[in-house]
């Protein structure tokens, strides 16, 4: 009898903690599409705008970590994109368009970040929710402020531009670089948050007291999801730097990590893919509405449009869209999962 | 005579002028039922929260095991082997029933910084929880959202997550606290299964009937001050805590 019981006992907890095997189709499904996608269209703009999308796409996942999955709302998270595009744009700029640099960005850029985002932590982690996102705030202007005054090697608001690599500079090429770094992100980012660590920041973010009476060193775990967080920031910064072939202050400002925040929210905080729904949403609508402004110059305020639509979803979708769509199918699908939790 | 497991030295914490735990000296045996009891805002509470280390002492010592704990912050106290839960339903609502208290188990491995595998390779930890629901009887309900239970079975769930950590120490705040009269029998023949093992319970509670039969000693606080200690019956027969306590209750 027991013999019976115990693999059946086992077999029901895989049961209850694997997710519906679609969760990985859709994905797959998605990749394959954005891979064909420049062998159907020779647009330029297209590829462009999916770039960006890809690249901003990243920044905001990184912001989800924090946000999403952590429960910690930093204004800051600019600061790591930031470090990131300009230690690209610096050593290119300074050195030749070689592809051995990039990868000394690359490294560079991992090894600052994580510096930094272990001071910072550590100075401003031990706060609590709205005075940390204050002291992150003041981290951001202090140095959105060093890289404006820093003229001789930022040109501040105005910024240099720099040549990358002839192979990087083919829109097609870096369309597919841009894609495949987006998957391994996507990839690495599902591993963390199901791995056990991952699983204790999701505590944290549900309740910091309990985590830590159940002998977790909140801080520590912490500090691992900022690092983590603006590390994939940082990738994100020297991919965007590398196709806009241009650094200026603008990559440090507060503004950006608010569109990451905004991305995040609109679909859906603690989803992961959300932050990338969100992304594709931002890219599309700024595209489609600025081109609006031939119809009608209203449309050159496409901010204001956002901003209406930002406030429709907060109001009527608080889960964001992925996060309500998730929420709709769990009602869906609750009636079998008390049935077979029941029996 | 063994040692104590957990002693107090002259206990103090002030906040401002008001002094909520005043120079309290306990011995807490190993292995026995413990409860502190008193009137509302005797500062049992309170002093719980120093020997969990979620309040830090304005002087005197709190020693667990012959160590002086008094610095330890609290998750290192949780490792040495205390667990507590709180007076307020303490889980993670937005998790599942099974992951609250997988999440103790992970905890009491020490599988803390590891983010490459895939929580489910651990399956032992699944396993584990799984038990312990079904010890306080929630195995039912292992994939709901913990913020549907009951308050009852949040109360269930949080002593489930306690036991995960395997404490040789289990500080129980009030775990009957706001419940309804109907689930207090199922908690308290579960405190009852909790006493027969090796562990020493050290329980908080304002309802005195409750805690007579369960407890090996009874603690009296009133004022912050320790007023007496001894078994439910001396407790029963002090005056002073008839006059500071029970007053009109006992005869």
């Amino acid at each position: 009898m027991p013999d019976v019981s115990l693999p059946t006992r086992m077999h029901k907890i895989r049961g209850l903690l694997s997710l519906p095997r679609s969760s990985r189709t859709v994905p797959i499904l998605l990749l394959l599409i954005l891979v064909a996608v420049p062998l159907i269209t020779p647009s330029r703009s297209m590829l462009n705008l999916l770039t960006e999308i890809f690249i901003m796409g990243i920044f905001a996942m990184s912001y989800d970590i924090l946000l999403g999955y952590t429960g910690i709302v930093s204004f800051g998270h600019a600061l790591f994109f930031g470090t990131g595009a300009y230690m690209t744009g610096l050593i290119f700029a300074r050195t030749g368009p070689k592809l051995g640099y990039l990868f000394l960005a690359i490294g560079g850029g991992i090894l600052l970040v994580t510096v930094m985002a272990l001071i910072i932590g550590y100075l401003s982690l031990r706060l609590k929710d709205v005075y940390y996102a204050m002291i992150t705030l003041a981290f951001a202007e202090l140095f959105f402020i060093i890289a404006e005054k820093w003229r001789s090697v930022t040109n501040g608001a105005d910024g240099f531009s720099f040549n990358v690599p002839a192979v990087l500079q083919d829109r097609v090429v870096y369309y597919y670089v841009s894609l495949v770094l987006l998957a391994l992100i996507v990839v690495f980012l599902r591993r963390f948050i199901e791995s056990p660590t991952g699983k204790v920041l999701q505590a944290i973010r549900e309740n910091e007291k309990r985590a830590e009476f159940l002998g977790y060193d909140v801080l520590k775990f912490k500090l691992i999801s900022n690092v983590i967080a603006g590390v994939v920031a940082s990738f994100a910064g020297v991919a965007w730097a590398l196709q806009q072939r241009f650094v200026s202050t603008g990559v440090m400002t507060v503004d950006k990590t608010i569109d990451a925040l905004l991305m995040t929210t609109i679909g859906g905080t603690g989803t992961l893919y959300g932050a990338l729904l969100g992304s594709g949403i931002t890219g599309m609508a700024k595209n489609w509405l600025s081109e609006l402004a031939k119809v009608h110059p209203i449309f050159e305020r496409w901010y204001i449009i956002f901003g209406l639509l930002y406030i429709g979803i907060v109001l009527f979708f608080p889960g964001g869209i992925l996060g309500t769509l998730m929420r709709i199918r769990s009602t869906k699908n609750k009636p079998s999962v008390t049935i077979s939790a029941g029996d | 005579m063994a040692e104590p497991i957990i002693r107090t030295q002259d206990l103090t914490i002030m906040f401002g002028g008001h002094t909520a735990v005043d120079h309290v000296n306990l011995d807490i045996m190993p292995n026995k039922f413990v409860s502190i009891i008193g009137p509302n805002g005797a500062g049992k509470t309170t002093f719980f929260n120093l020997l969990s280390g979620q309040f830090f002492p304005t002087s005197g010592r709190i020693l667990f095991k012959g160590h002086d704990v008094t610095d330890i912050p609290a998750h290192l106290r949780t490792r040495l082997g205390m667990g507590r839960n709180f007076q307020i339903s303490n889980i993670f609502p937005d998790l599942t029933v099974l992951e609250n208290v997988r999440l103790a188990v992970q905890a009491r491995s020490g599988i803390h910084y590891q983010i490459l595998r895939h929580h489910r390779k651990y399956s032992r930890f699944s396993d584990q929880a799984m038990a312990l629901l079904e010890s306080v009887k929630l195995s039912g309900k292992a994939a709901q959202p913990s913020r549907f239970l009951a308050h009852g079975e949040k109360r269930k769930l949080e002593i489930a997550i306690i036991l995960a950590l395997e404490p040789e120490v289990l500080l129980l705040d009030e775990p009957t606290a706001g419940m309804a009269v109907e689930e207090v029998p199922a908690i308290l023949e579960l405190l009852a299964r909790l006493k027969t093992d090796k562990r020493t319970i050290l329980l908080v509670e304002h309802k005195i009937d409750m805690v007579m039969s369960l407890s090996d000693t009874l603690v009296v606080l009133a004022n912050g001050r320790l007023l007496a200690q001894g078994n439910p019956r001396q407790i029963m027969e002090n005056e002073q805590v008839q006059a500071a306590y029970l007053g009109g209750i006992a005869p």
